[in-house]
């Protein structure tokens, strides 16, 4: 099993088609009566970037928790597949390890950056295992041994590699909580690819920027997947955004899958205008048996 | 403020009237007050009667305090304040243009430590140094390693902890226990008072740490409790409230000893007067020396990547989670580092003492070391010492204050008023500097420049 994956991955790593990095099947959450996500599957292949939209309160930010690990789903299975084929089964793992082992990172809605650190020290702190295991725990650290100076040293070029990308080089000492908000949101980012992620998960990285901010985004986000290899899995509101950069769109709404496919396919379906522009009450039956219909016709057609 | 600026512009002639009649207000509002706080008094005599006594002098020191206190914020201190701060407005803050002393301030202090006890000597001969190296040098010195190992907790990793003494009674019970019934020297001890503390801080730190914010203080505050009780109620080994004395002193490396009777005395190997004083300068070298180690730690972790993530963790929790930190066993190392430093000092306290008892390691002790890392301004090394000198040496400083019996009577006992004091200072130094006395943070990498974090951009933490 294990060297087959190792030829696909290598054979496949750029193409569209790529293997599946992260499997979420039959994923549901409940919040005593209220269920966030109802049986919800989905797949994310490896060197897309996958989006995740849906109208507000639809439920994206339940599965991001779930699959980050900051919530337990009540039911379901999420694998993250890593290069080398090694399998990790999220749903059973702490948050901390799900970053530190799966190689999975994420950003936050509401951004959380360490506001009293500077930009630079956010990056170090992401690099924390990395410097942990270098400094021997912190004891031959202490001792100043040349080891740990190296790894240091290394650490920081990695965060200098990250800054360049993200704009930020130039407040590398600046704090954090000093930078204006699309800095922060960049800086969230560059952050989180200081852990030497495989599959990165943004929550909104696009809210609040202005046009101009929002294309450097997509230009980052780009740049990050060419060059470091990472899947991303964005959650957005911005249409310009997630019809730009996105490779495979899955909508949903009310915990529910309505749609998933190509940002084209996903645009007409008629589920999705629905969702996203609202229908009257009396027009729903209506609305329902035309999609039934097209979809009849899209099943005769295939 | 907008109407002082005001008068002050108007008239100077209005501005002086203003202050007359406010102090007078004042000193009238203070007689009212203290018209029965102090200026009557109720005693019994012998024969059991209720009699009047009456303290109009001192009730006359409050009321001038507080009409003169007034008129002269009013007058002076009102406008000297507005005027600076329209000069600092005016001209825009020049950074990095220290003076000096400000640069080096934490070199200059070090070396004045080192001299400190040679000083004293000089000064007021070996007898009179007593006081000076121990009641203040030590003293003082003990708080301040007590709130640097705090700050391990507080300042840095942002976990508010109400039962630190707990720690230093574990280090001082280590010591005088085992020194007693093993006969171990304090050189072997002195690390196992540390690691036992530590060990003692991991036991509490498991449990408690997945609480947060105000139910990690209270859990904390009962620990503290917790440990001061057993040692009381655990009379076989601790011998309760009487507490353990004759606790052994510590010698020079088991090269020279200080007991009286030994044959490698310290004072006759150096054929020196018998003389105590020549301990407390050793201890006062001991307890300097473990102070600078505690800072010297604290600094160096503060660049390895615990010390970050436990300023991370300061900031913000969940994020630190979410970049792959284990955020329990952060936790609890910042938890035991700091216990372990507490050990150390408590160690250092049965011997300078040679007597312990849970008297010793009451809350308010807790409080004490608190309130010195924040006033001192959290996670800075050097605000902490100097609020602790201010703190501690300002409490002593009450004990010399003697000539204020002549204004209150035989009776006045300056030191019973420094409870007052610490409060009063600390309402003071809270609303002149909320942050502590350093408010900014000094960053522990930098690409170009080192540039202070100002305190507005840090957080104290939650959990």
């Amino acid at each position: 099993m294990a060297p087959e994956t190792n030829i696909a991955t290598s054979t496949m790593a750029n193409t569209m088609t790529g293997d599946p990095i992260l499997k979420v099947e039959h994923l549901s959450m409940r919040f005593g009566g209220l269920m966030a996500i109802n049986d919800f599957s989905f797949e994310a292949r490896r060197g897309d970037i996958t989006a995740l939209i849906g109208p507000n309160g639809a439920g994206k930010t339940t599965v991001f928790n779930c699959i980050t690990g900051f919530y337990k789903p009540t039911m379901g299975m999420i694998t993250m597949r890593q290069k080398e084929g090694k399998e990790f089964l999220l749903e059973r793992m702490a948050d901390f390890e799900i970053t530190r082992d799966a190689k999975v990172a994420r950003t936050f809605q509401n951004i959380r950056l360490f506001s009293g650190l500077t930009v630079l020290e956010n990056l170090l702190v992401a690099q924390h295992n990395v410097l942990m295991k270098a400094s021997g725990y912190t004891i031959l650290g202490l001792l100043g041994l040349p080891a740990y100076r190296q790894a240091a040293g290394e650490a920081i070029d990695v965060a200098k590699h990250w800054l360049e990308k993200a704009h930020l080089i130039e407040r590398a000492d600046d704090p954090a909580g000093d930078l204006p908000y699309g800095a922060q949101r960049r800086l969230e980012i560059a952050r989180a690819m200081c852990t030497g992620p495989e599959f990165l998960c943004l929550d909104e990285p696009a809210a609040g920027l202005n046009p101009r901010e929002s294309l450097a985004l997509n230009e980052l986000l780009r740049s990050i997947r060419q060059d470091s290899g990472t899947s991303i899995l964005l959650i957005e509101h911005d249409m310009s955004v997630v019809m730009e950069i996105s490779d495979h769109v899955v909508v949903l709404e009310y915990g529910q899958k309505i749609s998933d496919g190509t940002p084209d396919h996903v645009k007409n379906d008629p589920k999705v205008i629905a969702a996203y522009l609202g229908v009257e009450d009396d027009e729903v039956e209506e609305v329902i048996e035309e999609i039934e219909e097209i979809e009849e016709t899209q099943g005769d057609t295939h | 403020m907008a109407n002082i600026s005001n008068t002050q512009e108007s008239a100077g002639g209005n501005l002086t009237a203003r202050a007359l009649r406010e102090g007078l207000f004042a000193g009238l509002l203070s007689l009212g007050l203290f018209v029965l706080f102090v200026g009557l008094e109720t005693t019994q005599n012998i024969r059991n009667e209720l009699v009047l006594k009456t303290h109009w002098v001192a009730l006359a020191v409050f009321v001038a305090l507080g009409a003169v206190g007034r008129f002269l914020v009013v007058a002076y201190v009102r406008p000297w304040m507005a005027a600076r701060k329209a000069a600092a407005a005016a001209k825009p803050a020049v950074e990095g243009d220290e003076s000096f002393l400000k640069r080096n301030f934490s070199k200059i202090a070090i070396a004045f430590m080192l001299v400190y006890p040679i000083l004293a000597m000089a000064i007021f001969g070996v007898q009179g140094s007593l006081k000076w190296v121990d009641n203040f040098g030590i003293q003082i010195l003990i708080y301040v390693m007590l709130a640097w190992g705090l700050n391990i907790v507080v300042g840095l990793a942002g976990l508010l902890d109400l039962g630190y003494v707990a720690f230093y009674a574990v280090g001082a019970y280590s010591y005088a226990l085992l020194s007693q019934h093993f006969g171990l020297s304090f050189w072997i001890l002195l690390p196992l008072a540390g690691i036992l503390a530590a060990f003692w801080g991991i036991i509490l730190g498991f449990p408690v740490l997945r609480l947060k914010g105000d139910y990690l203080a209270i859990v904390t505050l009962a620990f503290g409790e917790i440990i001061r009780l057993v040692l009381i109620n655990w009379t076989e080994v601790t011998k309760g409230t009487f507490g353990v004395s004759g606790i052994p002193k510590a010698s020079v490396f088991g090269i020279w000893s200080f007991d009286v009777s030994a044959p490698n005395n310290f004072a006759k190997a150096f054929g020196l007067s018998m003389s105590s004083a020549y301990y407390k300068v050793f201890l006062f070298y001991l307890i300097l020396a473990l102070a600078l180690l505690t800072a010297y730690v604290t600094i160096r972790l503060r660049r390895m990547p615990i010390g970050r993530a436990w300023e991370a963790l300061r900031e913000d929790e969940i994020a630190c989670r979410s970049l792959g930190i284990n955020t329990v066993t952060t936790k609890l190392t910042a938890f035991a580092t700091g216990a372990m430093f507490g050990g150390f000092a408590g160690s250092f306290f049965a011997v300078r003492q040679g007597f312990v008892s849970p008297e010793s390691f009451v809350f308010l002790e807790s409080a004490i070391i608190l309130a010195i890392v924040v006033l001192g301004g959290m996670g800075s090394l050097v605000g902490i010492a100097v609020a602790a000198a201010l703190m501690v040496g300002g409490t002593e400083l009450l004990r010399e204050m003697q000539f204020l019996k002549q204004i209150f009577g035989p009776d006045f006992t300056p030191e019973l008023y420094r409870m007052l004091i610490f409060g009063v200072a600390m309402v003071v130094v809270m609303v002149w500097k909320p942050r502590g006395f350093v408010g900014s943070r000094e960053p522990t990498a930098f690409l170009k420049e080192r540039k202070a974090v100002s305190g507005s951009f840090t957080k104290e933490g939650h959990g």
